[in-house]
């Protein structure tokens, strides 16, 4: 449902400032989300003033940086530091992206990090990505054959296997599903952006036999047809894929049927 | 307990979302245009509608609708409606050429964004000097 303002006890307060150590030479502001689901009151925006000397060059750097040295409360999840594992998807200046791709030096003033949109927030930058799970469950995104087993791997030409390319990529980070406003309003029944890529992954796959069945779920005026175009998926997806072109294949894959 | 239900106990707040993220990207700033002119362009159709039955009706129905249409104000609703015609009109061009796959590139989204706005504006200046010079 459409709701432009937050809830209630949504809304961001003014939090603390940690100051930057006396002497730092090379200081920028990050203004950080918190949230503590232990104590009973409404998110904050902190404020740290991060010396920037000696540490690595992207937005992660600075956050490790902070719960290494400032705050060893601040709450993100992270794994690989160099954009493959999708962990550390969050909303840094406005736009989703991975922290661990996104160079501090390419934000001018206060770098403004808040949890992906439109999520229920665990803990600070944490949000809770069950719903996101259950929906890349719902699309079966696993092979499904009906033909015989065959006595060695399934075999795919270089020309099938090439479809699969732009699709195979995606790490699951969720950037492009909750940089989608159609997503925030309808995400109950809207599959959004990155499940709907993931099941393109699938329809184009040579070696499914269950094209037609996964077409059918699909042709539904919510499932896919919530997608408006509005193309913040493509623009956010920090591996440089395609999740609106992906959508507008399936859409046109499941029209060119009817006839 | 089920991990449903412990989240609805937990209750967190909902993230921020109109509030912090960057709407004025040229992807999502575009796409609210065209429903706001889409919803202004209903309004203005029945002002259009209006000035047209005044037409019919005669000379004192028409100098009426032209007491507030003929106005510096009732000029810039019509040039805003004219803008939100050609807006939407070469806009939903856009909308068609993704329906069937194409121009979906980011490079592409962002260069067909701005011909598609260029091509809005040259409409409506275009119309408005032949309608005020014929």
């Amino acid at each position: 449902m459409v709701q432009f303002a937050l809830p209630r006890n949504s809304r961001v307060k003014p939090g603390k400032t940690h100051k930057a150590p006396a002497g730092a030479k090379n200081v920028k502001e990050f203004h950080i989300y918190r949230y503590d689901p232990d104590k009973k009151s409404n998110p904050t925006l902190d404020i740290f003033e991060v010396d920037l000397d000696g540490i690595g060059p992207m937005v992660l750097d600075a956050l490790i940086k902070i719960k290494d040295e400032m705050d060893p409360t601040l709450t993100f999840r992270r794994s690989c530091r160099e954009g493959i594992c999708g962990s550390c998807a969050m909303c840094i200046d406005g736009l989703n992206t991975l922290s661990c791709l996104k160079p501090i030096a390419d934000i001018k003033g206060p770098v403004k990090i808040y949890p992906l949109p439109h999520l229920e927030v665990v803990k600070d930058l944490v949000p809770d990505l069950t719903h996101l799970y259950a929906q890349y469950r719902a699309i079966e995104p696993w092979m499904k054959t009906s033909s015989a087993m065959p006595k060695r791997e399934r075999l795919q030409s270089p020309e099938d296997r090439d479809k699969l390319d732009g699709l195979w990529e995606c790490i699951l980070c969720f950037c492009c599903a909750t940089s989608c406003p159609s997503y925030w309003w309808n995400s109950h029944r809207y599959l959004g952006p990155a499940i709907l890529l993931q099941a393109a992954r699938w329809v184009h796959d040579s070696r499914d036999e269950a094209l037609g069945e996964r077409l059918d779920d699909l042709e539904d005026p919510f499932k896919l047809y919530r997608c408006h175009t509005i193309l913040n998926c493509t623009k956010a997806c920090p591996k440089g894929l395609n999740p609106a072109k992906a959508i507008a294949d399936l859409k046109i894959l499941v029209m060119e049927r009817a006839y | 307990m089920t991990l449903l239900e412990e989240r609805l106990k937990r209750g967190g707040p909902v993230s921020p979302h109109l509030q912090v993220y960057n709407m004025f990207a040229l992807t999502s700033f575009l796409s609210i245009l065209h429903r706001i002119f889409g919803a202004a362009l209903f309004v203005g159709t029945l002002l259009f509608a209006y000035w047209i039955i005044a037409a019919a009706a005669g000379p004192a129905a028409y100098d009426t609708a032209m007491s507030f249409l003929g106005s510096w104000f009732g000029y810039l609703l019509i040039f805003g409606w004219s803008f939100a015609l050609f807006y939407h009109m070469c806009n939903g061009i856009r909308h068609m050429l993704w329906d069937t796959g194409r121009i979906l590139s980011l490079p592409e989204i962002y260069s067909s964004g701005y011909v598609m706005v260029g091509c809005a504006l040259t409409l409506t200046v275009v119309a408005w000097v032949l309608g005020l010079s014929l």
